[in-house]
C-alpha cells in the first residue's frame, strides 16, 4: 500500500507532467531540428514563433467563443489551431523571401544566418506584445480533468490522488498522432524523401534534380506547423505569456542538441531527457521517502526550482563534452 | 579612423551638445556617460565578434557578472552575517570542489558502464553533503537584519577596484564556457553562452546571501564626490552665477564629469590596447582564423586555443564595463538585467559602428545609445504627431500610444536585420 502510495505520488507530480512537457519540448525540438537539418542554422526566432502562432489561435478561439462554438469537453482552441498554422505558414515564408533568402543566394556562413533570426526573433516578439501585449492571456476550455484526483483516491483507496488533466491528455495524444504523421511524411513521400536527401548531401540532392527552394518551403511549413501546436499545448496546459516563449528555447535547443542536431528521433528522445530531468531534479523526494518508510527532514530537492532551466544547460553541457553530435548522431532524418 | 569616421564622432557631439541646449546639461552629461560604457561593452563584444567571429548570446550575464564585482568588493562587510553563516558557505563551497574533483577524477579512472553510475552516485551525495552545510548557513545569513542586509556584504575595499575584479570575474565565467563550447560547430558557443547569461541572472536574483537577491543593494560607496556636498562648494556656486544655471544642475553636471573622465580613461586604454592588439601580428592572425578557418589550421594556427583566448579577453572587457555601470548607478537591480538592453542592443553598436574596427564600435556605442535613448520622446512624439487626426478618447489612439514602447523591439530587429543586410560593414568599415 504504502509503496502504491509512493508510486501515485510520483505519478502525479514527476511522471504526468513530464511526459506532457517532453511531449511540447519534443515537438518544439523537431522544427529546430528541421530547420537546422535543411537550412543549417539554428533558428533563434523558433521561440517566437510558438508564441506568434499561439496568440494567432488564442485570439481566434476568442472569436469562436464569441459566435458561441465550442467542442464540448474539449478546449476550442483545437478549432482554432488551422488558423494559427495558416498564419504562422504564411510568416514564416514571407519571413524567408525578405530575410533568410539573400543569405542563401549569398552562401552566407551559418553564424550569419544565426545574427538574422535574432533579428526576426525582436521583431516578432515586438509584433506579439503590439498584438496581445505582454500578459498572461487564459485560452483554455472545456473540461479541466480526465480523472480527478479525488476520483482516484476513492477508486483506489490510497491516499495519494493522481490527477491527469485533460490538457495533458490532448498533448500526449496530439503529438503521438503528429509525430507519426511526420514520420510517414519524412520516410514514405516524395517530397519527403527529397527533403531527407537534401539534408543529408545537398550537392547530391542539388544534382539528381531536387528543386532546393521547394524543400525550403516544405521545411518552414512543417516547422511552423509544429511550432504553433506546440505552442498551443503548451499555452493551454501552463497559460500563455510572450516572456515565457523567450525562456522555452534554451530546454528546446538544449533537447535539440542532446538528441543530435539534424536527427528527428533525437529531437524526441532528446525532449524527453530534458523534461524528466528539469522535473525529476526539481521535485522534492520528502514524502516519497516517508512512505518507503525512511523519515527525513528537508525536502530532498536537489535543486529548487528557480533553477529548472539550468538543469538543461547541465545536460546540454555533459552532451557538448561527452558526445557533441548528440545520442542520434549521423542519422540525419 | 579616417575623415569620415572624425566627421561622424563630430557630429556625435554636436547632437550631445544639442540635447544640452534643448533639454537639459545634466540629462546631456548623463547620456554621454553611458554612452562611454556602452563604447566599452561595444568594445568587449567587437573583439569575440569582430576579430574572431565568435558570437556571444549571453553578453548581458558577463556584464552582470562585472555589476556583481561591485557589490564583492565596495559593500562594507556585514560582519554579523559573515560569523554567522560564513564559514558554512566556505566550507559548501569547497565540498562542491571536491565533489568536482572526485567526479574529473572518476571520470578518468575508470570507463563504461562503472564511470556513469561512479560519476552519477558522487555528483549525488556531494551535491547533498553540500546543500546539508550551505541551506542552515545561508539561513543564518539571511536571518540577519534581512530588511536592511541579510547579506555577506562585500570587502569594503574602494569601488575603483571592483573594475578589475570585475574583469577576472567575466573572465574566468567564460573561460569556462569557452573550454565546454569552442571547437565545436559555431553554433553551440551561441547555445551556451544564451544559457549561461540566463544561469548567472537567476543565480544573481535567487541567491540572496550573495547579492540579496531581488531587494537590490543600494547605497554603494562613490568614487566621485556627493551632488549635496557639491552645493555648498563656494567655486561652483559661483560658476552657477556666472553662467545664470541653477546650483543644483551646476552640481549634477559637476559630478558626472568626474564619472565621465573616469569611464574616458578607462575606454581609452582599452581603445589603445584593442588598437595595438589588432594590428600586431597576433591581430593579423585572428582575423586570418576569422576568414578562413580551414586554412589557418593548415598554417599551424591552434584554433580553438585562439579563439578561447579571444574569448575570454572579450568577455573580461565586458565584466570591466559591468562594474562600472554598476558604480554608476550606484546601486544592483538583479532585475533590471535584460537581454534587449544587455545583450542585444551591444550587438546592434557593433554591428552598426563597423564589426572589426575598434573605432567603428566605438562610435556604435555613441550613436546606439544615444538614440535608444531620445527614441522614446522622438517616438511618443510621433504617434502622437500621426494619430493627432484621431478623436482625443479613440481607443486606436490610446492603443497606438500605449503600444509605443514595444517599437523598441520591432525597431531593434529591424535596425539589426535592414544594417546586416545591406551595409553588412558598418558606419566606420573595416580596413
Amino acid at each position: 500500500m504504502e509503496t502504491l502510495n509512493a508510486l501515485a505520488l510520483l505519478g502525479n507530480f514527476l511522471i504526468v507532467p513530464g511526459i506532457t512537457y517532453g511531449c511540447q519540448l519534443a515537438l518544439g525540438a523537431l522544427g529546430i531540428t528541421l530547420i537546422y537539418g535543411i537550412l543549417r542554422f539554428s533558428n533563434f526566432a523558433h521561440g517566437e514563433t510558438m508564441a506568434f502562432g499561439t496568440m494567432v489561435v488564442i485570439l481566434v478561439t476568442w472569436g469562436l467563443q464569441g459566435m458561441g462554438v465550442s467542442l464540448g469537453p474539449l478546449p476550442t482552441a483545437l478549432l482554432a489551431l488551422p488558423f494559427g498554422i495558416a498564419a504562422s505558414v504564411a510568416l514564416l515564408l514571407l519571413t524567408d523571401r525578405y530575410v533568410y533568402k539573400f543569405y542563401r543566394t549569398q552562401r552566407s556562413t551559418p553564424v550569419i544566418y544565426l545574427i538574422a533570426s535574432i533579428g526576426v526573433m525582436f521583431l516578432y516578439n515586438g509584433l506579439i506584445r503590439f498584438i496581445i501585449g505582454p500578459n498572461d492571456q487564459q485560452f483554455s476550455d472545456g473540461s479541466r480533468f480526465i480523472i480527478k484526483a479525488r476520483e482516484f483516491k476513492q477508486m483506489t483507496g490510497l491516499d495519494e490522488g493522481l490527477a491527469i488533466k485533460t490538457t495533458q491528455g490532448i498533448t500526449l495524444v496530439v503529438t503521438v498522432v503528429l509525430v507519426i504523421a511526420l514520420f510517414w511524411f519524412l520516410s514514405r513521400t516524395r517530397a519527403g524523401k527529397s527533403m531527407r536527401a537534401y539534408s543529408d548531401n545537398e550537392d547530391l540532392a542539388l544534382l539528381s534534380g531536387i528543386d532546393p527552394d521547394r524543400v525550403v518551403m516544405i521545411a518552414w511549413c512543417l516547422t511552423a506547423a509544429l511550432a504553433t501546436i506546440a505552442g498551443t499545448l503548451y499555452g493551454l496546459d501552463k497559460s500563455f505569456k510572450p516572456f515565457t516563449y523567450l525562456q522555452i528555447l534554451l530546454p528546446i535547443f538544449a533537447a535539440a542538441i542532446v538528441g543530435g542536431l539534424g536527427s528527428p528521433v533525437g529531437a524526441i528522445a532528446g525532449g524527453f531527457v530534458i523534461a524528466f530531468s528539469e522535473v525529476a531534479v526539481t521535485f522534492a523526494y520528502r514524502k516519497v521517502f516517508g512512505y518507503m518508510g525512511y523519515e527525513v527532514d528537508g525536502l530532498m530537492q536537489l535543486l529548487s526550482t528557480d533553477y529548472k532551466f539550468a538543469v538543461s544547460f547541465a545536460i546540454l553541457v555533459i552532451v557538448l563534452l561527452v558526445k557533441p553530435t548528440g545520442l542520434f548522431a549521423g542519422k540525419s532524418f | 579612423m579616417g575623415w569620415r569616421g572624425a566627421g561622424l564622432f563630430l557630429v556625435m557631439i554636436c547632437l550631445l551638445g544639442l540635447v544640452g541646449f534643448v533639454q537639459s546639461w545634466p540629462l546631456a552629461f548623463t547620456i554621454l556617460n553611458l554612452c562611454l560604457i556602452s563604447a566599452i561593452l561595444s568594445l568587449g563584444v567587437n573583439i569575440q565578434w569582430g576579430y574572431a567571429g565568435l558570437l556571444n548570446v549571453g553578453v548581458m550575464g558577463f556584464v552582470a557578472l562585472g555589476g556583481m564585482a561591485g557589490i564583492v568588493v565596495s559593500m562594507p562587510p556585514v560582519t554579523e552575517a559573515v560569523q554567522a553563516g560564513g564559514g558554512g558557505i566556505l566550507l559548501a563551497l569547497l565540498i562542491a570542489l571536491v565533489t568536482a574533483g572526485a567526479v574529473w577524477a572518476a571520470a578518468r579512472a575508470l570507463g563504461g558502464r562503472l564511470r556513469m553510475l561512479a560519476v552519477t552516485v558522487i555528483l549525488i551525495a556531494g551535491a547533498f553533503l553540500a546543500r546539508s552545510v550551505f541551506d542552515p548557513a545561508v539561513e543564518a545569513i539571511e536571518a540577519v537584519d534581512s530588511a536592511r542586509t541579510g547579506f555577506l556584504g562585500g570587502l569594503g575595499l574602494p569601488i575603483l577596484f571592483s573594475w578589475i575584479v570585475g574583469g577576472i570575474f567575466a573572465a574566468g565565467a567564460a573561460w569556462m564556457i569557452g573550454k565546454v563550447s569552442l571547437g565545436l560547430r559555431s553554433d553551440y558557443l551561441a547555445i551556451a553562452t544564451l544559457g549561461i547569461s540566463e544561469i548567472i541572472i537567476a543565480i544573481l536574483k535567487n541567491e540572496d546571501w550573495l547579492t540579496r537577491g531581488v531587494k537590490n543593494v543600494t547605497g554603494i560607496p562613490r568614487p566621485v564626490p556627493y551632488e549635496v556636498d557639491l552645493q555648498d562648494a563656494p567655486y561652483l556656486i559661483d560658476l552657477a552665477d556666472r553662467w545664470g544655471m541653477s546650483i543644483v544642475d551646476v552640481a549634477s553636471v559637476a559630478v558626472k564629469l568626474c564619472y565621465a573622465g573616469l569611464f574616458l580613461a578607462v575606454l581609452l586604454i582599452v581603445l589603445w590596447l584593442s588598437e595595438r592588439a589588432l594590428h600586431s601580428p597576433w591581430g593579423r592572425m585572428m582575423r586570418a582564423i576569422r576568414d578562413n578557418e580551414v586554412a589557418a589550421e593548415a598554417m599551424g594556427k591552434d584554433v580553438t586555443a585562439r579563439h578561447l583566448q579571444v574569448f575570454v579577453l572579450g568577455s573580461a572587457v565586458l565584466g570591466v564595463a559591468g562594474a562600472m555601470l554598476t558604480t554608476l548607478d550606484g546601486q544592483f537591480t538583479p532585475a533590471s538585467y535584460q537581454p534587449l538592453r544587455f545583450t542585444f542592443l551591444i550587438w546592434v553598436m557593433v554591428i552598426v559602428g563597423g564589426s572589426g574596427n575598434n573605432w567603428g564600435a566605438v562610435l556604435g556605442g555613441f550613436v546606439v545609445w544615444f538614440f535608444w535613448v531620445e527614441a522614446e520622446p522622438i517616438g511618443l512624439w510621433l504617434m502622437d504627431l500621426m494619430t493627432s487626426g484621431l478623436a482625443e478618447d479613440s481607443a486606436l489612439r490610446e492603443h497606438l500610444l500605449k503600444s509605443a514602447a514595444h517599437m523598441r523591439l520591432m525597431t531593434m530587429g529591424a535596425i539589426l536585420l535592414l544594417v546586416l543586410r545591406f551595409a553588412p560593414r558598418g558606419l566606420i568599415p573595416e580596413r
